[in-house]
């Protein structure tokens, strides 16, 4: 059976099976929420790491601040903003590295309303098909 | 008895907190949100309720993976502003209503929503940022809160039905509560945004636009929208906005719109509130 949610582009549903994939990559990040922890990762950031029984993608793409790649090793986005807090970034700059334009463009994308809708409802749609 | 007079969807954006915390509401960036919030605080401001029940989700601050309750109340005597990576707001801590807090409890398991009962959480900019925006930077909130959060971040979150039949149980449970208090529901969260991936930026003014409409005049029918027109049209964080619905689900059918205000951009999202009375409040004794 095909999952409709599927179907929308750039988007990644917080399911049962991504929350399984993604429990221990997700539980680190909630971690950070202390600042002794957050001390402790930012001096050792593979030793914190090694404290989690995460997949090795899941922590390279932790080390490499692969936001998308978080999220499709089934991090979620609630999450993952505790590890770009901890780094000092606003949710626009993480946003605007996940969507792959520079923080001043998707500022001005924001500015002026906002991505758009119009094409972005299906992947069909997205593919101009 | 304790009577739900009012009803406000609203908006809680974690930036529009950050802004009020660190004095930028003034910057040509924020004027126009916090000016389009003027109206509501004066309206709260004379409404005077004596308890809100807030209605809201926890952002992976109170509840982690570890336990992820799907409706859950907060019957603490207060609730302390969470650390969300970056120190807890300079915000008053949340004076909670742990009586009525404990009766709806009762009474709403009793009609079968089997809610979880907190006795201790932190809160998050979902429940902070509201009140920011209603009452501004006071030495004390006003008025009593009662958290009720929802989760809408592991799926499946709650229906839009079940949240709207959960307003109506809310009613029914207020109104056998003996003492008489003044209570104001609201709904938060939202309007249209996504943050995560390559759609991050998402806004769709004309769903927002609709949603508010419905809202006002269609909740029964907006109830049964289903989890992904919300995610396909509006972005995968405006499933938030069924938050709303638990709101208007304990107002009447017909309801008088007080007031409403959109604006885009706030950060990621579209900011929106709504200002909703029952039509047959002035049968009431107001």
């Amino acid at each position: 059976m095909t999952n409709p949610f599927d179907d929308i582009p750039g988007t990644v549903i917080f399911d049962a099976a991504r929350s399984r994939q993604g429990y221990h990559l997700n539980m680190f990040c909630f971690s950070l929420m202390k600042a002794e922890s957050r001390a402790a990762f930012r001096a050792d950031e593979r030793a914190w790491l090694e404290g989690f029984p995460m997949s090795e993608a899941q922590k390279a793409a932790v080390l490499a601040r692969d936001w998308n790649g978080m999220i499709a090793l089934g991090g979620n986005i609630y999450f993952t903003a505790k590890l770009a807090a901890a780094d000092g970034l606003t949710f626009q700059e993480v946003a605007a590295k996940m969507s792959g334009v520079s923080q001043e463009a998707y500022a001005a994308m924001m500015l002026a309303g906002g991505r758009s809708i119009e094409g972005q409802r299906s992947k069909s749609e997205a593919r101009g098909g | 008895m304790a009577r739900i007079a009012a009803g406000v969807g609203t908006s809680h954006t974690p930036a529009i907190g950050a802004a009020v915390d660190a004095g930028r509401t003034d910057e040509a960036y924020w004027r126009p949100v916090f000016a389009g919030y003027e109206p509501a605080r004066r309206w709260i401001a004379k409404e005077k309720p004596d308890v809100v029940i807030l209605v809201y989700n926890d952002h992976a601050c109170a509840f982690s993976l570890e336990i992820i309750p799907t409706f859950a109340i907060g019957c603490a005597e207060s609730f302390a502003p969470a650390d969300e990576g970056w120190g807890p707001r300079p915000v008053p801590v949340v004076q909670g209503a742990p009586e009525l807090a404990w009766s709806l409890a009762q009474a709403l398991i009793l009609d079968a929503f089997d809610m979880t009962i907190v006795n201790r959480m932190d809160v998050d900019h979902g429940l902070t940022v509201p009140l920011s925006l209603l009452f501004g930077q006071p030495a004390a909130w006003p008025c009593k809160v009662i958290p009720l959060a929802v989760n809408v971040i592991q799926y499946p979150p709650p229906t839009g039905q079940r949240c709207y039949e959960l307003g109506k149980a809310i009613r029914r449970a207020v109104e056998a509560y003996p003492q008489d208090l003044k209570v104001v529901i609201l709904g938060t969260g939202g309007m249209s945004h996504q943050l995560q991936g390559e759609r991050a930026g998402l806004i769709n003014s004309a769903f927002d636009a609709a949603f508010l409409d419905r809202l006002v005049t269609d909740p029964v029918g907006l109830a049964r929208m289903p989890h992904i027109d919300y995610v396909r049209e509006a972005g995968s964080e405006a499933i938030e906005l069924v938050m709303w619905l638990v709101m208007r689900g304990a107002l009447d059918e017909r309801v008088r719109e007080v007031h409403r205000f959109y604006h885009v951009p706030a950060s990621n999202t579209a900011v929106g509130h709504i200002i909703l009375e029952n039509a047959g409040r002035q049968g009431m004794g107001e």
